[in-house]
């Protein structure tokens, strides 16, 4: 790929970087990342993946923008209200940056439509609010033997952990979704909203050291952190061989959608 | 007498003891929503009254955490 002089200009932060120089930002221009979920953890995802200069972005999320939304959805703007998400996403990214090729998906993600999907991308990037559909993207990728990563917030916490086939993955660490009537409601939960920048940034920089090759992925450890006290914790973890996906004898062969748990206080 | 490690910080345990009671001794609230890790290895809920931390351990409570995107 030859770059414009404008695209240099435009990339010369990267470019500058001994480890990623032209031939990286090549790899990130030619990179197809797909993101589950326009909301907390999807917008800032999306923005710095799409500065950044990702070529492709994929985007599924089947919600409009709800007011309550704004508060930690930095993509969604006022005006947005009742747009659908990823139409609003896909303004703001090709705002940010023409060059990124976008793709909207104005749906749920779902085990029927979950390998067709993720089938053209390099790196999925989970940026969903309940646990079966995380449950889903785990199962997905490594079904089909796609990297992606994990990300989760609640609170004044978040915790992520990157996948690469044959590293421990989601279900390693948590088996099988919560029962639904444990999951705390939407009126106990909350979160606050830069939480979800926090989360959501370091979910982006993964992206981009797995398109570009630079670093360590969070492979194999689970990066844990409480606002509250601004410690970050890496709990390191090995495949677990009872894994009900991934391990000697696995259960999980095919894709299911587990039953959700019903907020009552939606708005 | 024997210390542990418990989401990284030392805890004193006056005798030996289970995972479920590890779990009630830290006053956790909903078991439901943590999954647990001995040494970096994964625990089966079912093997938590059965399995015995020893001095060294190293206990980590990984909470389920959803939240992202959400209306």
């Amino acid at each position: 790929m030859d770059f414009t002089e404008e695209q240099i200009q435009r990339y010369s932060r990267h470019i500058l970087l001994s480890d990623v120089g032209v031939e990286g930002q090549e790899k990130i221009s030619n990179g197809k990342v797909l993101i589950i979920g326009a909301g907390g953890l999807g917008a800032p995802i999306a923005l710095y993946l799409a500065a950044a200069g990702v070529g492709t972005i994929g985007i599924i999320d089947g919600d409009v923008v709800d007011l309550s939304n704004l508060q930690r959805q930095v993509i969604h703007f006022t005006p947005d209200v009742d747009k659908p998400k990823v139409i609003s996403a896909k303004e703001k990214i090709n705002l940010i940056n023409p060059d990124v090729k976008v793709i909207t998906y104005q749906q749920l993600f779902t085990a029927e439509n979950a390998f067709d999907i993720i089938k053209d991308y390099d790196f999925i990037v989970d940026g969903t609010d309940n646990f079966p559909v995380k449950f889903l993207i785990n199962d997905a990728c490594v079904l089909a033997k796609k990297p992606f990563s994990h990300g989760g917030i609640l609170r004044f916490e978040g915790q992520t952990l990157t996948y690469v086939p044959g590293a421990t993955c989601y279900r390693c660490l948590f088996h099988s979704p919560p029962p639904p009537n444990a999951v705390p409601t939407c009126s106990q939960a909350g979160v606050l909203g830069a939480i979800a920048g926090m989360l959501g940034t370091i979910q982006a920089a993964e992206v981009l050291k797995y398109l570009t090759g630079v670093g360590d992925l969070l492979t194999n450890r689970l990066l844990t952190f409480n606002a509250k006290t601004m410690d970050f914790r890496t709990i390191k973890s090995t495949p677990t061989e009872t894994c009900p996906v991934c391990g000697n004898h696995p259960t999980v062969t095919t894709l299911v959608d587990y039953e959700q748990a019903t907020c009552e206080l939606k708005r | 007498m024997s210390t542990i490690k418990v989401n990284g910080k030392d805890q004193t345990l006056a005798s030996e003891i289970s995972i479920s009671e590890l779990l009630v001794q830290n006053n956790v609230a909903q078991p439901d929503m943590v999954s647990i890790q001995v040494n970096g290895k994964f625990i089966n809920k079912d093997a938590y009254a059965s399995t015995i931390v020893n001095h060294g351990d190293e206990v980590d409570f990984l909470y389920f955490m959803g939240g992202g995107q959400g209306n």
